[in-house]
C-alpha cells in the first residue's frame, strides 16, 4: 500500500516537473520569436509541411464526419418532425466541438508526430548539437518555426474541416434525404452566432495549436538520443497531446461557454 | 573570466569531475592542451573521450572543476554566453551531424550565411574551396544520406573549419572507416593543423593513427588521465599504459582484422 502511494506521489511529481519544463520551454520559444534573425523562410516551409500536407486528411475527414452527422441527425430529427433543424444540429456540433477537437487530434497524429520524430532524429544524430557548436540556437532555428506554424495552421485547418463538414451534412440531408437546401442553410444561419460560436471555435483551435505545437516540439527536443527514444517520444506526443486537447476542450467549454 | 593559464594553453581542465548519474567518467581530471598542436585523447569505449570534447563545447557541464577554453572559464557560462565561445570552436562529430535535409553545399554554406555578411558568390567560392581541400568535388547537390562514411567525415571536417576556428574538436574521426579512408582523414587533419595553425583535439581509440599524428596523447583509464608524447607513453612505467598502447602499436589488431574472413 505504501509502495503504491509512493509510486503515485512520484508520478504526480514527475507530471509537475514536466509541466514546469514545458512552461520554461515555452518561454524559450516565445523569446526566440522576438530574437533576430527572423526565420520567415523556415516558418513558411513549416506552414507547408504542417498545413498544406495535412489538407487532404482534414478535408476527407471533415466531409466524412459531416456526412455521418447529417445522417444521424436527420434520422433522429425526423422522428420528432424537426428535420428542418438539421443545418443547426450539424453546424453547431461541428463549429463548437467537433471541428476544433477532431482537427487537433488529426493534426496531432499527422503533423505532431512527424514534428517529434523529425526533431528527435536530429537529437539522436547530433544535428542539434552540431547547430549549437556553430553558435546557432536550435530552438530559434528548428523549434520556434515549427511551434508557431502549428499555432497558425490549426485554426485554418479547423475552419476547413468545418466547411467540409457542413458540405457533408448538406450532401446527405439535401441531396440524399431530400431536405430543402434553403431550409438547411437558413437553419444553419439562424443557429450559429459569429462571436459565440465561430470566434470561440477559432479560439479553441488556437489553444489546441499552442498545446500540440509545444508538446510535439518539447517531446522531440527532450527525447533520448536513441531510435527507441525517438519512437517513445513520438508515441508520447500523440497520447499526451490528444489527452491534453480533450481536457482543455472541457475547461474552455466550461469556463468560457464556447 | 580570463585564466592566466589560458595564455599559453587554449584549453585547460582543472580538477574536473564528470558523472552521468552514478557512473563517473572523469574524476579530478586536470590537463592542458597545447596550442597549435594535435592532442589525441585516447581510451577505450566509454572512457570519456567524447565527453571531454563535449565539455569543451559546453554541450555538457561538469559537476566540479574549471574548464578554460580560448581564455574563457566556461564552467559557469550560460547557454547564451557559450555561443560567443563556440564561435572560436569547430567540431567534427563522429556521425558528421550534417543537417540531413540540406545538400552538402548548403551544409557548408549554412554557418557562413548565419554568421557572416559574405555575398552568395563569395560563399559559393569559399564552400567550393573547402570541399576541394578535403577532396570532395561534385558533391554539392548530394544529401548527406547519399555519401559514404568517409565522405561524410570529410564534409563534416570542411564544415568545422570553414569559419577558421582557433580550436578544432574531432570526435572519433577514424571509427568505422576502412584503412584507406583512415589514412586520408589522418593526412587531412595533419595538413589542416599545419596550414591553419589550429589547435586540434582528437578523440580516438585508433592507436596506429594516434601514434603517427599526435604531438600530445591523453590516455584515459578508469576516470583518470595520463599525459605525454606518444613515445613517452609507449615507454611509460605504468604497465597498464604501455600495455594499452603496445597492444596495438604494431597494428596487430588491424592485421588480424584484415586476415579474418567476413562474417
Amino acid at each position: 500500500m505504501i509502495a503504491l502511494v509512493q509510486e503515485l506521489g512520484a508520478a504526480v511529481i514527475r507530471f509537475i516537473v514536466h509541466l514546469g519544463r514545458i512552461a520554461i520551454f515555452a518561454v524559450y520559444v516565445a523569446r526566440a520569436a522576438l530574437t533576430p534573425p527572423n526565420r520567415l523562410r523556415v516558418f513558411i516551409a513549416e506552414l507547408f509541411n504542417l498545413g498544406v500536407l495535412s489538407l487532404v486528411i482534414i478535408c476527407v475527414c471533415g466531409l466524412a464526419v459531416g456526412m455521418v452527422l447529417g445522417l444521424q441527425g436527420y434520422n433522429t430529427l425526423v422522428r420528432f418532425g424537426a428535420e428542418q433543424s438539421l443545418g443547426a444540429v450539424v453546424g453547431l456540433s461541428l463549429i463548437r466541438e467537433l471541428g476544433p477537437v477532431l482537427t487537433a487530434l488529426l493534426a496531432t497524429g499527422r503533423a505532431g508526430s512527424a514534428t517529434t520524430a523529425e526533431i528527435g532524429t536530429m537529437v539522436a544524430t547530433e544535428q542539434l548539437d552540431g547547430l549549437r557548436m556553430m553558435s546557432i540556437n536550435p530552438i530559434h532555428l528548428v523549434v520556434m518555426p515549427k511551434t508557431f506554424a502549428m499555432v497558425c495552421v490549426m485554426p485554418l485547418l479547423s475552419a476547413l474541416f468545418i466547411v467540409f463538414g457542413l458540405g457533408g451534412g448538406y450532401l446527405v440531408g439535401v441531396v440524399l434525404m431530400g431536405l430543402d437546401g434553403g431550409t438547411y442553410v437558413s437553419s444553419l444561419q439562424g443557429a450559429v452566432d459569429y462571436y459565440d460560436d465561430v470566434a470561440g471555435s477559432l479560439l479553441k483551435a488556437l489553444v489546441f495549436g499552442v498545446l500540440v505545437g509545444l508538446i510535439a516540439t518539447y517531446r522531440g527536443y527532450t527525447c533520448a538520443p536513441t531510435s527507441a527514444g525517438v519512437s517513445s517520444a513520438t508515441t508520447s506526443t500523440v497520447v499526451v497531446a490528444s489527452v491534453s486537447v480533450l481536457i482543455f476542450d472541457y475547461f474552455i467549454t466550461a469556463l468560457w461557454g464556447v | 573570466m580570463t585564466s592566466p593559464a589560458a595564455d599559453d594553453a587554449p584549453v585547460v581542465f582543472s580538477d574536473v569531475d564528470m558523472a552521468f548519474e552514478d557512473r563517473h567518467v572523469l574524476r579530478g581530471f586536470s590537463c592542458r592542451f597545447a596550442r597549435d598542436k594535435i592532442s589525441v585523447i585516447l581510451g577505450g569505449s566509454g572512457s570519456g573521450k567524447t565527453t571531454i570534447l563535449r565539455l569543451i563545447g559546453g554541450l555538457v557541464h561538469p559537476q566540479r572543476g574549471r574548464i578554460v577554453v580560448a581564455g574563457e572559464d566556461i564552467s559557469e557560462l550560460s547557454e547564451t554566453q557559450m555561443y560567443g565561445v563556440r564561435r572560436k570552436l569547430g567540431m567534427m562529430f563522429q556521425g558528421g551531424a550534417l543537417l540531413d535535409s540540406l545538400t552538402i553545399f548548403d551544409n557548408l554554406a549554412f554557418p557562413l550565411r548565419e554568421h557572416t555578411s559574405m555575398t552568395e558568390n563569395e560563399i559559393t567560392t569559399e564552400v567550393h574551396r573547402q570541399l576541394a581541400a578535403v577532396g570532395l568535388s561534385e558533391v554539392d547537390d548530394l544529401l548527406p544520406g547519399q555519401l559514404s562514411g568517409g565522405m561524410i567525415r570529410r564534409a563534416a571536417l570542411a564544415r568545422a573549419i570553414i569559419r577558421q576556428p582557433e580550436i578544432l574538436l574531432c570526435d572519433e574521426p577514424f571509427s568505422g572507416l576502412d584503412p584507406v579512408s583512415v589514412k586520408r582523414i589522418e593526412a587531412l587533419l595533419r595538413r589542416i593543423n599545419r596550414q591553419l595553425g589550429v589547435t586540434m583535439l582528437v578523440s580516438s581509440h585508433h592507436i596506429p593513427s594516434t601514434m603517427r599524428m599526435a604531438d600530445q596523447v591523453v590516455l584515459l583509464q578508469n576516470a583518470q588521465a595520463v599525459t605525454g608524447s606518444p613515445s613517452e607513453l609507449a615507454h611509460h612505467s605504468d604497465p597498464r599504459v604501455a600495455g594499452f598502447l603496445n597492444e596495438e602499436t604494431d597494428e596487430s589488431i588491424d592485421q588480424s582484422e584484415r586476415r579474418s574472413p567476413a562474417p
